[in-house]
């Protein structure tokens, strides 16, 4: 035996009409719909077997955050499995701030692309497995990039962006990767702008291409719509965990009938 | 001596490492009155000890070096002492953790005689994740989901009645435990070697768990129930 595959859901938490934290899912690629509350789905998945669970502040505002803190350590009350946050996280403080409030690790995206030291200045700090550094990425169809795959026959590179896929950096997610891990990432979640909402899969050439690049677990995301899908992204492309929201927020799936499946399907899952 | 209707006192020593959150949050769903202390007199008076860890061997000691002759003093007296992660390889002789990132000899507190070792495989280090456990021998820190007492409902695990040997538990470090007596291992796990993923010491009071309980789901809040099941009988 060895490890597992991670099954992990995932929530984006905003402040709604009377700034209290509430959970929010992208449905049709933009519009975001009401889905619940972040401490009773947090305590949801940690009694359905999932593997870890992930919590993205999407508010990204000052007033915001000390909200945003709160509702962590109520979830990090309700949860017996690692817990990652993420969200507007800059600095060490940040990271330490995020940490006391319960969290396991902190995701970080932007604020280490701004400061690639950051990643060093937290994994020395606190140790590497906390520091999970992730990347929204976006395919380009053009010259500018370092790493290629083949995309249906079509040659692309994929560019990491911020403000939700809105901005490009010109930063090449391989290399990115390659860098992060030097830095001492722990983990790469690995995030796809084409692929998010789609639920036609996640993005296999991407993650791919990530995986065979460095040593750090990958976690995939984007553009799941089933166990199928995280069938797919562990046995093609080789990633260590598949991350999933709208199909567990909204009850197409179950975690535990996903990871039946994939154990049908001879994929080594905690049941 | 404390009765079943009791919670168990427990002190979780406080020596500046990690996330206690977690670790406290997971004994108190499991029953017991947490103290986060590093008031010496405060040992003496709990029913058990948890000695956490994240991090460094080294810095571990270091930052545990008060409380040592505490530690070991009520070790000897029979309380429970539970390490966890780093504060369970702290309860070992020494580490190769402080040769590796050339820190010197760190002595460890030997109440279980052995050594931490690195993974020497190739798979990759740190471990971390879900990974089983395979019980090698009995101690109340292993009792199962299904022994008597248990209130937690029995999981769709592959684990035998009894134990929480087949069940999984979630792991992050790059270097275990190697105790010199085989009769000190508990549990294993295999990640390209069996290591050893529970220890203990002879008399058993003093035991320790290379993953995470309070991380692990719940057979790891099993495990915490037994804990605090054992200080409320001692």
């Amino acid at each position: 035996m060895t490890l597992t595959k991670r099954i992990i859901p995932c929530i984006d938490v905003d402040l709604d009409e009377d700034g209290d934290a509430a959970v929010y899912t992208g449905v049709n690629f933009e519009d975001l719909a009401y889905t619940g509350d972040p401490v009773e789905m947090a305590k949801k998945y940690n009694e359905s077997g999932a593997d870890e669970f992930v919590f993205l502040d999407i508010t990204a505002s000052a007033e915001g955050r000390e909200t945003m803190l709160d509702t962590v350590s109520q979830v990090a009350d309700e949860v017996f499995i690692p817990l990652t946050v993420g969200g507007g996280i800059r600095t060490r403080e940040d990271i330490k701030e995020t940490l006391r409030a319960g969290a396991d690790k902190v995701s970080i995206n932007s604020g280490a692309i701004a400061r690639p030291e950051l990643i060093g200045e937290g994994a020395a700090a606190f140790g590497s497995q906390c520091i999970v550094i992730s990347v929204d990425a976006r395919r380009r169809f053009d010259e500018q990039g370092e790493h290629y795959a083949d995309v249906d026959g079509e040659s692309c590179w994929f560019e990491c962006t911020v403000k939700g896929g809105r901005e490009g950096t010109g930063l090449d997610v391989v290399e990115w990767a390659i860098e992060a891990e030097q830095r001492g990432a722990g983990e790469l979640f690995v995030n796809s702008i084409d692929a998010d909402g789609t639920k036609d899969g996640y993005d296999i050439p991407l993650t791919s291409a990530v995986c065979d690049a460095v040593s750090t677990p990958v976690i995939a995301s984007s553009g799941c719509g089933g166990p199928e899908d995280m069938y797919e992204v562990f046995e093609e492309a080789g990633a260590d965990a598949g991350l999933a929201a709208s199909i567990f927020h909204f009850d197409e799936y179950s975690i535990a009938e996903t990871k039946q499946r994939l154990d049908e399907m001879g994929v080594p899952v905690r049941l | 001596m404390a009765t079943k209707q009791t919670a168990a006192e427990v002190v979780v020593v406080d020596y500046g490492l990690g996330n206690l959150r977690s670790v406290t949050r997971g004994l108190e769903r499991a029953g017991a009155d947490v103290l986060l202390s590093e008031d010496l007199a405060e040992f003496a008076a709990a029913d058990g000890i948890v000695l956490p860890g994240v991090g460094a061997f080294s810095e571990g000691m270091d930052n545990a070096g008060p409380f040592r002759e505490a530690l070991v003093e009520e070790a000897a007296a029979g309380t429970p002492l539970f390490g966890i992660c780093l504060g369970m390889q702290m309860l070992l002789t020494t580490s190769e953790e402080a040769d590796h990132e050339g820190q010197g000899d760190a002595e460890g507190l030997d109440l279980i005689p052995g050594k931490n070792v690195r993974f020497r495989t190739d798979q990759t280090v740190p471990h971390m994740g879900w990974n089983e456990l395979d019980v090698q021998r009995d101690h109340p820190i292993v009792e199962g989901v299904d022994s008597v007492g248990s209130e937690l409902p029995r999981t769709d695990g592959p684990g035998k009645g009894g134990s929480v040997d087949g069940e999984y538990a979630y792991f992050v470090h790059s270097y275990y435990a190697a105790p010199d007596d085989d009769a000190a291992v508990v549990a294993t796990t295999d990640y390209g070697t069996d290591f050893a993923s529970i220890v203990a010491n002879e008399a058993g009071n003093v035991f320790g768990t290379q993953f995470h309980p309070e991380k692990s789901g719940e057979t790891g809040l099993r495990i915490l129930r037994n804990f605090v099941d054992i200080c409320r009988t001692n």
